[in-house]
């Protein structure tokens, strides 16, 4: 008996109920699809993380303050970063960054209550990356003299002066009047900070001015910035900066007040917490895959059940046991390749529906189509099979005398 | 080369074992020569049946020998037997037992699917055609069993069973779904394939329909009653 007659029986036998065959290949069809879609949500989300982390500027090594360290917030001091600036080699630029509590800010007839304001050296924008639009960044000298200049992110310009310049503009930040010099580009939000809604100020002013005297040391800082100037340099900054850092603090290098990463650990600590969010996904999913392919052997049984009569017809006419055992497997087989034929195409759609929606970022993993269609075909077979050896072995007049 | 189809030398078939042992067959022997019709009649539980089952190679006996067309086939595995039967033999059951969902000549065609050489699907076609035009159906080759009469399901039935062109039809009352003007039809049909040549073995507890055949075998309690081989039905008092 030739496959492919095998094969047109097998279709025969699943055209006899068509509405229960599509019923069965549904759990199939979700299955696949729903592994399709969420490997692609999930990865969607890591390469937004990726994206917004990259986006902070490249080559970035962060030093703060160790979490969890009693009174380290008061030992990272803005002469560290010029001791890093001056002795680790390898950098192109050292940004040291303070932010105190948010402040009112005031211009012309318009308020703003609770606005985030930054502290930062003059390097800010070449190390972070995030470029100055209008106007000019202050200069270090300028941060060491305390000047009474501010540089306004995007959003803060266009609520406080609308379509006019804001250069120039004279605006009350808390109780001190200050002169902006420029406006930086519009950057948006990322990592959960929104960098329109900032303003930034020389650090130096900073801590003069907005920061409580009674609880922070008057040069703590909040983060010092590190731009290397390639990627291979990086391991060597972080060591000479750890090393430069516990001599300066007086503690153990193993056991430091203040932690030196990279964006790449940052990624790697985003891509821990999605890849567990996708592992369960993934999860779901496949479970959803293998409740259908349950479904598929249900159907089958009932199926051999019910055409009892047939098979024993078929072993008269000269079926044999094999014969039989294909047809039912084979059967099962079509059952889920279809089934996952559909939910490919379905999966690869709906990833691209919820991709253009707007909401979320979705990205076809391209690995996932082959792993959901073989898990489909496997299931087929795996479930599939018990229920055909059920039918192999029914004995022909048993099952010619069934009603 | 033999001339008898079937020859079956003290077959008996036992369900069950020691005290619970049943003998549904106890020591029979039948001949069967090509191009006889046979009948075999007997009351229910007579072991009829299982002979049936044995000659047509559903069921092993328990001892003895089965020589079907020169070949023993009592100690065959079921792989075996399912080729001797889509090769030797051809069934015409009671209820037809046709595919609801399949047209007549799909119906037909199904034996085609088992045999050891590959049938081409335009041969197949053309040998269930003719089948069903030898049995008068050629107008009805793409109905569906429930678009036909009982005797036209009988007939796309003994299409099927003719088909491969085996050397032994096996009729199990084939008359007993159907009126008597369709009885008189499949009858007709039954005896036209004896005049050709073919070799008949029907099961049937009607007189009038075993008087069609030449001969006819009584069973009773597992045992061979008559032969008839003297040409009178000796069983037609059993059936009351």
């Amino acid at each position: 008996m030739k496959l492919r007659k095998i094969f047109r029986s097998a279709w025969e036998g699943l055209m006899l109920n068509k509405i229960r065959s599509f019923l069965t290949t549904l759990g199939v069809i979700i299955g696949v699809a729903s592994v399709i879609v969420m490997l692609a949500v999930s990865a969607g989300a890591e390469a937004a993380i990726a994206d917004q982390i990259n986006a902070l500027g490249a080559n970035l090594i962060i030093v703060s303050p160790m979490r969890g360290v009693p009174g380290a917030s008061r030992t990272l001091l803005l002469e560290d970063a010029y001791a890093i600036e001056e002795q680790v080699v390898g950098i192109t630029g050292v940004s040291a960054e303070q932010s105190p509590a948010p402040q009112n800010i005031r211009a012309g007839g318009v308020d703003l209550e609770a606005i985030a304001l930054i502290g930062t050296t003059a390097d800010f924008p070449d190390v972070r990356d995030y470029a100055v639009a209008e106007g000019r960044y202050f200069t270090a000298d300028e941060d060491d003299r305390k000047a009474k200049l501010v540089v306004l992110g995007a959003g803060i310009a266009t609520d406080l002066f609308g379509a006019e310049s804001a250069l120039g503009q004279t605006i009350t930040v808390g109780t001190t009047k200050l002169t902006v010099i420029g406006v930086m580009e519009s950057k948006g939000i990322v990592s959960d900070v929104d960098y329109d809604g900032r303003i930034y100020l020389p650090l130096n002013l900073v801590l003069q001015k907005y920061m409580p005297v009674s609880t922070m040391r008057a040069d703590a800082v909040r983060t010092i910035y590190l731009k290397a100037e390639s990627q291979e340099q990086i391991p060597s900054i972080i060591a000479q900066t750890t090393a430069l850092l516990a001599e300066r603090h007086d503690v153990d290098a193993a056991k430091p007040d203040f932690t030196v990463q990279t964006q790449q650990d940052i990624i790697a600590t985003q891509e821990a917490t999605t890849a567990a969010f996708r592992d369960l996904l993934a999860w779901v999913a496949g479970v959803s895959l293998l409740v259908g392919g349950i479904g598929i052997m249900n159907i089958m049984l009932v199926s051999v059940t019910e055409r009892t009569r047939e098979i024993g017809l078929r072993q008269a006419l000269g079926a044999r046991q094999s014969n039989v055992l294909m047809q039912f497997l084979i059967e099962a087989i079509i059952l889920s390749l279809v089934g996952g034929l559909v939910g490919v195409f379905i999966g690869v759609g709906g990833s691209y529906l919820f991709g253009s929606l707007g909401t979320m970022r979705t990205e076809i993993v391209p690995l996932s189509i082959p792993i959901a269609f073989g898990a489909a075909a496997v299931i087929g077979i795996f479930f599939g099979y018990y229920p055909a050896t059920q039918a192999a072995k029914l004995d022909p007049i048993e099952a010619l005398r069934r009603e | 080369m033999n001339n008898n189809l079937i020859e079956i030398t003290g077959m008996t078939k036992v369900y069950g074992e020691d005290e619970a042992a049943v003998y549904a067959l106890a020591g029979v022997d039948v001949q069967v020569v090509r191009g006889e019709f046979v009948a075999i009649m007997g009351p229910s539980g007579s072991g009829k049946s299982t002979l049936m089952n044995i000659v047509g190679c559903l069921d092993h006996p328990t001892e003895g020998a089965y020589m079907l067309d020169g070949r023993d086939v009592s100690q065959m595995s079921k792989n075996e037997l399912a080729d001797v039967r889509n090769e030797k033999l051809g069934f015409i059951f009671q209820s037809f037992n046709l595919l609801p969902r399949l047209s007549a000549l799909s119906n037909v065609m199904l034996p085609m699917l088992y045999t050891a050489d590959d049938v081409s699907d335009e041969d197949a076609e053309a040998r269930a055609v003719a089948s069903l035009t030898s049995v008068g159906l050629e107008n009805r080759l793409h109905h569906r069993p429930n678009q036909l009469s009982g005797g036209q399901q009988q007939r796309v039935a003994i299409a099927r069973a003719l088909v491969n062109k085996p050397p032994l039809i096996l009729a199990d009352e084939p008359t007993g779904n159907l009126d008597s003007k369709s009885s008189v039809e499949i009858m007709d049909i039954l005896h036209n394939l004896h005049k050709g040549g073919a070799t008949i073995v029907m099961v049937t507890h009607e007189a009038d329909i075993a008087a069609h055949a030449q001969r006819v075998i009584c069973v009773k309690d597992g045992k061979i009653l008559s032969d008839g081989s003297d040409g009178k039905n000796h069983c037609a008092g059993l059936h009351q």
